[in-house]
């Protein structure tokens, strides 16, 4: 190993140090504590430094100069220094290649498996709150369930599930509020469900009815709607990051108590997008909150293929900017992550970056097959023992908020609404012809005038080939 | 053309080309202005813009301190540095950002150093940008953002400081593409392209940004898009350019005119959504088209221009349409003379389709 005891140490209390900030439980930290590799006289402080951590409440998060200040290595002579461009640094006479990522960073976690707590204390959510966090995650899945049965049986072109996957976006939807904007990747639906998208609005745009915000245009799952700052979505991955972060300037700019919040996968950490947002982010001040859903898969390709960093948290921190790892599969950890998160961007004008941790349960969309590229065995054990819905209910179960007939009651209610909204869906009518041409520009354009005029002639020839659900 | 080398500013130079300077005289009240030069034109439309609307940010690498080719100079000290400011080096965070900004409502105005580094926000600009309003069907947009970009040839750019990548852009429904040929022309479809309620890619010609000047308004004035304007009269053969070649090509109508031949010469200057009607009307008139643009000729928006006209005037033309362009080589350092769509060498093409 190539790395020295001093910069170990150093990496080891900044990581600690972000923990505390976000008030990972001392028990979760433990196993990481460096053991021969801390410097006699830094191990004193490290100790008190760690020992301080346990009690502190779990909500504490203050700045982290504290700790980059206590990082200074014991090698080190302080008088020495190199001072350019950048900053001041010490001087060091021994050559340390500081390591590639050896001690993972943990994940923050409050219920475990079984929905029991294991923070020794958190904040509490209302019953309210909470039985619709619980509802929501039911909604989505069964909004899944159906619709992907729906384009099974050819109803709807494409479709795109959220299984396993959704505490992430209720976790963090109820974490936020309407005012913060959303820029999303495409596996958020969850946060659309939390700002009260309806189920027919949900329907409206994987049928391209006329009813559909986005007039029909695009493929299913491609949600928007500006009543609820939720920006529209787009295939490419990863584009929406900067996005967010120049909005989120603009909030800033406005003084306006919200910040922006946009979702992506693993995968998209490694397009440049990733990089442009979060340096851009950091150096800008824009208080935007980052969510990776690091569900392990991009399509085919699993992390160990898709980067050689612990995950994205450690980016984060690369970036300046400051970052929590949290068990994507539990919801309340979910929620006080992102709750803490929005409270630092928002007062403290900066970026956040979040990964969740979580498992894709369902394959990449309905053109994908993953049992081709992954162990079935592996997905099973995700199904059956990691599912954060199950977990909630658990928990809510033990709270005394949920009972099994109001559980048959809510996944019948939602089932007879999903399938009513496909209904009525199914009978809509498109838009006319004429949404074809609009929107290109804010107004027509004379070549759009024109090639409009030239189809409606090629029409009026050979109506035959033109689907007739179409109004001309 | 000549060589007579001009520093710019951080180490850029260009080569002097001979050229005289238009007054685009249509659509601009005569009123008091002072004679300057492009980059101070642009400068000046860059204080207006800010200046009339407080939602307005400028931005892009090197700005702050008033840009690599002086364009932004005073701007961060009068207008502060939360509006206008430097961005980390990277093309698709600059772009990306903007659509961000602009998508809040602001007019978030872009700085891409060189167009020759456009790239890296290729996706930005086509898949974000240019379907924002059509994706969302219109509940959002960005139109709000003015991508600035310096173009062209610049005498020894080489292949990284004189592409002119424009066509790429005119082949992406939903932005706009606009070129100045002078000051006054820069300042008014500057502020206009700003203002526009649709994303616009507006390429400045830095051969020109010290070399062309004429007495610019000082009021706060805007030029239409998407309307194309006859800057010379003439009725045998019909010219269309935009941009820093519009100087060589009236240079090659005054020595047409000197062999008694009549050229009309057109300065496009939006390229997407262009203005068909009035190069049609034109050629209409004259019978013979030309086009003449920097870039390489495949692919060109000089192809473009001729399909279209040939499918509306085909009765009407006498002779095949002319393409003066760039090689389908990489800018060449060098051989730039050569690679050039040179003042003699339209002078050959409208000769050769005037007696073809």
């Amino acid at each position: 190993m190539l790395h020295t005891r001093s910069t170990f140490t150093g990496f080891l209390l900044k990581t600690v140090g972000l923990l505390r900030n976000v008030g990972i439980p001392a028990d979760r930290v433990v196993n990481h504590r460096p053991r021969a590799s801390v410097c006699g006289s830094r191990s004193d402080r490290f100790d008190i430094f760690y020992d301080r951590i346990s009690c502190l409440p779990v909500r504490f998060y203050s700045s982290i100069g504290a700790e980059r200040h206590a990082a200074k290595t014991c090698d080190v002579d302080e008088s020495r220094v190199l001072e350019f461009p950048g900053g001041t640094v010490t001087l060091t006479s021994e050559m340390n290649f500081m390591s590639e990522s050896t001690v993972r960073i943990p994940c923050y976690q409050v219920l475990d498996d079984n929905g029991q707590p294991i923070a020794r204390s958190f904040e509490q959510l209302s019953k309210e709150l909470a039985v619709k966090m619980y509802s929501d995650m039911v909604t989505l899945q069964t909004m899944d369930t159906i619709f992907y049965e729906a384009q099974r049986q050819g109803r709807i072109s494409f479709y795109l599930t959220s299984t396993g996957e959704e505490a992430i976006t209720i976790g963090s939807a109820a974490a936020l509020t309407n005012d913060d904007v959303i820029f999303p990747q495409y596996r958020e639906p969850g946060v659309l469900i939390w700002r009260g998208f309806t189920l027919q609005e949900f329907a409206n745009q994987c049928f391209g009815t006329e009813a559909d915000y986005g007039k029909g245009r695009q493929m299913p799952i491609h949600y928007g709607t500006n009543k609820l700052n939720y920006f529209t979505v787009s295939s490419p991955i990863a584009t929406q990051l900067p996005h967010a972060v120049g909005a989120a300037y603009s909030l800033k700019m406005d003084d306006k108590k919200a910040c922006a919040v946009t979702y992506f996968g693993d995968g998209g950490t490694s397009e440049g997008d990733f990089h442009a947002a979060l340096n851009f982010a950091a150096v800008m001040e824009s208080p935007v909150i980052f969510i990776c859903r690091n569900n392990g898969w991009a399509i085919s390709t699993p992390t160990s293929e898709q980067f050689r960093s612990d995950g994205a948290v450690v980016r984060g921190i690369a970036y300046g900017i400051r970052s929590l790892r949290v068990d994507g599969n539990d919801a309340l950890a979910v929620y006080h992550a992102v709750k803490a998160a929005r409270e630092m961007c928002i007062n403290e004008k900066r970026p956040i970056l979040v990964e969740a941790l979580t498992y894709r349960v369902g394959h990449h969309s309905t053109s994908d097959d993953s049992t081709k590229y992954r162990p079935s065995d592996e997905i099973e054990h995700w199904r059956m023992n990691r599912d954060p819905v199950t977990r909630f209910r658990k928990w809510i179960e033990i709270n005394g908020w949920w009972s099994d007939v109001e559980e048959a009651e809510l996944r019948s209610d939602v089932r007879k609404q999903l399938l009513d909204a496909i209904q009525v869906a199914e009978k809509a009518k498109k838009l006319p012809l004429a949404n074809l041409f609009t929107d290109v520009y804010d107004e027509l354009p004379s070549n759009l005038r024109e090639q409009e005029e030239s189809l409606r002639q090629a029409l009026k020839k050979n109506p035959q080939d033109y689907p007739a659900d179409i109004p001309i | 053309m000549a060589a007579t080398l001009v520093r710019l500013s951080r180490g850029v130079s260009i080569c002097r080309r001979s050229m005289s300077t238009f007054s685009g005289q249509d659509h601009v009240e005569t009123t008091k202005g002072k004679r300057m030069n492009l980059f101070s034109a642009i400068n000046q439309a860059l204080h207006i813009a800010l200046e009339t609307d407080p939602r307005s940010y400028l931005f892009g690498e090197d700005v702050g301190f008033g840009g690599v080719f002086r364009c932004t100079t005073g701007l961060a000290e009068r207008f502060g540095k939360q509006r206008v400011f430097n961005t980390p080096l990277c093309e698709q965070g600059i772009v990306g950002f903007g659509i961000g900004l602009a998508a809040m409502g602001n007019r978030a105005i872009a700085e891409i150093q060189f167009a020759d580094y456009i790239f890296p926000a290729f996706d930005q600009i086509v898949n974000e940008a240019a379907k924002f309003r059509y994706r969302s069907g219109n509940q959002f947009n960005c139109g709000g953002l003015t991508i600035r970009s310096p173009y062209g040839a610049v005498g020894h750019g080489g292949h990284y400081h004189s592409q002119s990548p424009e066509s790429f852009f005119c082949h992406v429904p939903g932005i706009k593409v606009v070129i100045p040929r002078s000051p006054l022309q820069a300042k008014g479809l500057l502020l206009a392209s700003i203002r526009d309620p649709n994303p616009v890619v507006f390429f400045e010609p830095k051969w020109l940004y010290r070399q062309a000047v004429e007495e610019v308004p000082d009021h706060d004035y805007m030029l239409p898009l998407s309307e194309a304007e006859v800057i010379r009269q003439g009725s045998d053969i019909t010219l269309v350019g935009w941009g820093a070649q519009l100087s060589v090509m009236e240079e090659a109508c005054a020595d047409a005119a000197k062999e008694g031949i009549s050229c009309e010469l057109i300065d496009l200057k939006t390229l997407i959504p262009w203005d068909k009607e009035t190069v049609e009307a034109s050629v209409r008139k004259t019978g013979r088209l030309l086009v003449s643009h920097e870039a390489p000729v495949t692919g060109g928006f000089g192809a473009e221009i001729s399909a279209a006209i040939v499918e509306r005037c085909f009765l009407r033309l006498e002779a095949p349409v002319a393409r003066v362009c760039g090689l389908d080589t990489p800018f060449p350092l060098v051989y730039e003379p050569f690679y050039m769509p040179t003042k003699n060498k339209i002078l050959e093409a409208i000769k050769s389709t005037i007696n073809y």
